[in-house]
């Protein structure tokens, strides 16, 4: 058996793994991995500029292709660097290893420099953390790591590496384990058959059914299993923003999505609804509005591998605890098999009237504001230019909600954003991480002149690995989404909504070797996407000012029920 | 109500951390908590009492199981079971309050385990009710210090909690 120290464990057993590519940032506590990492070519390690971005490029990697994402930082502010984009993926159920070194094992404690307890600051925002106790068991410990992090529901784990642990003089026996089991976790493999049952019967028996469809459903990697069961059914489909494309949202039984900035047509549907399957989504205040008042008279089937997802905000009257795809696969038999049959009328009456909520508000609304470009046609124009077939990550505001409803997905893994923690700054670096392992797809980031700001050092590691990612400012050069908030509910006081000095943006591209465009006109809008689009080789970055009165519509309105919604800023149903 | 959850985990550093974690991270309660690695020296078994309603109980019961160290749990107070707790009490024991507090003790069935010619140092089991009592019954007599071990507890009959 082969003889290693335990750095150069590490690094073998991200290969042994299959890990080709690590985001990180060395320092004092990491620098013997950094050593290992030099001394092979087998894993490649992408420097970032700070490392938030390290994390939310590992994020997008992981979310555009179920992969585990893989950080390496160094011990103290290395790591705490980390800690909100750490927070970004558990919120959203992304696997993730995050890599931390830590001061020597003898000083633990007594406070040395650059010395943080990771494990201690990073417990409320992991699935799990590990300390290495031995050289030895670090081939053990990730293995273990990426096991936890992918399997079962999905999230980051830390694993936190004293540095003596990485002493380059240790030689310890190598060997690198072909799976892990442990007695204290057994994700789901299937679901309760009887329940299926149960729950088969209520959809054969539903007379106004929704299903409402979340990023479980990507996660799970089930779109073609939930496509196939919806179309069998003939049940209209609602996806939540981290479900977008889930379902095809240009299938014609898709409603758009739901919530407080979903569509009319989904929320009223999912308000008046007598049956609701909800598969791996989570109830969450986002999508309820106030929960005491949400959807009257429906029976809920709820289905997720995380038992502690059902019933934790809405009571759910069949839960079915297991992996989405199973599931849906046997719900889908059960279905073929049965002799009954959805009420045929019922169901039509029912698409009778979700049809007329759309006819009243199309999902697609906005309306013109003089010779303004409005944010919704930019994303529309960037629909059209890259024929809805990019990667599109967003940061957080107005301009994400703009983007999740005019930029429609078919497909899933393609809608990339933060919808549970809502971290700005995301965008950028997720796009990064994508390109990288993904160098032949049209990937886009559409942020706006804040969110950009918050990681926008990162155009330094894109010059250095080439990483020509498109970035489409929504420029209204305020925090809108705070805007909107203050306008609607604290008399348009502007507290700190509002940049006074905004960089050339120009400038700053070409200053770190890229290309920016500015937009004013409409009619520039399409001509310079397509321009943007067709330099293949270069990062762009399209700056569009857009109006800076807009606001996001339909919006829930506060403690009400999901049929309370402003429909613009004078319409309220 | 009051429950009472008795937990089987991984005898690891850091395991109790999240479960204390978990409870102010979530905004539950903890009333007492009392934790020792049991004949299997790999496992631990922690019992711990909170208070809560039956869907806040469920999701707290719900969310210790994801917690990867955890093995198994019971909500004790589902069924019949044993509760004790283990108080260690010191009192002012003086002249005529001397026999006083030992006739208090015998009603109680504790014992007295150290004496001084000033002091008694008591020590009683039993379930918190009883404990509470005791101290009512003494408490003219000048109590000046008290120790509670937190709930242990046990089913009733065959049921177990192992692996």
């Amino acid at each position: 058996m082969e003889l290693l120290s335990g750095a150069e464990m590490l690094i073998r057993s991200l290969k042994d793994q299959g890990v080709e590519y690590i985001y990180g940032y060395p320092g004092g506590a990491a620098l013997h991995i950094y050593d290992a990492l030099f001394r092979q070519d087998d894993v490649k390690h992408i420097l970032v500029r700070h490392e938030q971005a390290a994390t939310h490029m590992a994020d997008g990697y992981a979310r555009a292709t179920g992969e585990p994402g893989v950080v390496l930082v160094t011990s103290g502010p290395g790591a705490t660097n980390t800690i909100t984009g750490i927070a970004t993926a558990s919120m959203d159920s992304i696997p993730m290893v995050v890599l931390c070194g830590q001061v020597a094992s003898h000083l633990i404690g007594e406070d040395a420099f650059q010395e943080t307890d990771m494990i201690g600051v990073s417990r409320p925002i992991v699935k799990h953390n590990m300390t290495v106790r031995h050289p030895s068991e670090i081939p053990q410990l990730v293995k273990k790591a990426f096991y936890l992090a992918k399997s079962g529901r999905p999230g980051p784990v830390v694993i936190d590496i004293p540095k003596d642990m990485t002493a380059p003089n240790g030689r310890f026996e190598y060997e690198y384990p072909e799976k892990v089991s442990m007695r204290s976790y057994n994700p789901a493999v299937r679901g309760h058959a009887g329940q299926i049952r149960r729950a088969v019967d209520m959809m054969m028996n539903a007379r106004r059914p929704v299903i409402y469809a979340g990023g479980g459903v990507v996660l799970g990697k089930a779109s073609q299993q939930l496509t196939d069961l919806a179309h069998e059914l003939g049940f209209p489909v609602t996806n939540t923003i981290m479900g977008l494309g889930g379902f095809p949202a240009t299938d014609p039984q898709s409603l758009g999505w739901l919530g407080m900035h979903g569509s009319y047509e989904s929320n009223m549907a999912m308000h008046h609804s007598d049956l609701i399957l909800a598969i791996g989504a989570r109830f969450d205040d986002r999508v309820t509005n106030a929960t005491d008042k949400f959807c009257p008279g429906a029976r809920i089937v709820h289905v997720d591998i995380d038992p502690a997802s059902i019933s934790k905000t809405v009571q759910a009257d069949v839960p079915i605890v297991g992996p989405v795809d199973s599931v849906l696969e046997e719900m889908r038999s059960l279905v073929r098999e049965s002799e009954e049959q959805p009420d045929q009328e019922a169901l039509g009456a029912w698409w009778k009237q979700i049809r007329e909520w759309g006819q009243y508000r199309s999902r697609y609304h906005y309306e013109q504001n003089g010779d303004n470009i409005m944010p919704q046609e930019a994303i529309q124009a960037l629909y059209r230019v890259t024929k809805g077939d990019a990667y599109v990550t967003s940061d957080v505001g107005q301009h994400q909600m703009f983007a999740a409803q005019f930029y429609p997905f078919d497909k899933p893994n393609r809608w990339i954003n933060s919808g549970g923690l809502g971290t700005m700054g995301f965008g950028f670096p997720a796009a990064m991480g994508i390109k990288l392992h993904m160098p032949e797809q049209e990937v886009v980031c559409v942020t706006g002149e804040g969110s950009i700001q918050m990681n926008i050092q990162e155009l330094s590691t894109c010059k250095q690995y080439h990483l020509p990612v498109k970035i489409i400012n929504l420029n209204n050069q305020a925090l809108g989404m705070v805007k909107q908030w203050q306008d609607m509910n604290y008399e348009s006081r502007y507290a700190h909504s509002y940049m006074e000095s905004l960089p050339n943006f120009e400038k700053l591209f070409e200053a770190y070797g890229h290309v920016a465009f500015t937009v004013t006109r409409r009619e520039d809008l399409e001509p310079v996407l397509e321009k943007a689009f067709a330099m293949k080789d270069q990062l762009v970055f399209v700056d569009i000012y857009v109006d800076p009165y807009e606001h996001v519509y339909p919006m829930q309105v506060a403690g009400g029920s999901m049929k309370d919604m402003w429909l613009s800023k004078t319409e309220r149903v | 109500m009051r429950r009472i959850i008795s937990i089987l985990m991984e005898n690891e550093p850091g395991a109790l951390s999240r479960v204390v974690g978990l409870f102010s991270q979530r905004n539950y309660n903890i009333e007492s908590l009392a934790v020792a690695p049991t004949e299997d020296p790999t496992l631990s078994r922690l019992t711990l009492t909170t208070e809560g309603s039956d869907k806040v109980i469920e999701q707290i019961t719900k969310q210790l199981n994801k917690l990867i160290e955890v093995v198994k749990l019971v909500d004790l107070t589902e069924g019949s079971h044993v509760e004790r707790e283990l108080m260690l009490i010191k009192l002012r024991a003086t002249g005529a309050q001397r026999a006083e507090i030992k006739r208090t003790v015998d009603i109680f069935r504790g014992q007295i385990v150290d004496v001084t010619s000033t002091v008694y140092t008591v020590q009683l089991t039993g379930d918190g009710e009883k404990l509470d009592a005791f101290i009512q019954a003494v408490g003219t007599m000048g109590v000046l210090e008290v120790v509670r071990s937190g709930v242990s507890g046990i089913a009733r009959g065959e049921k177990v909690l192992s692996l």
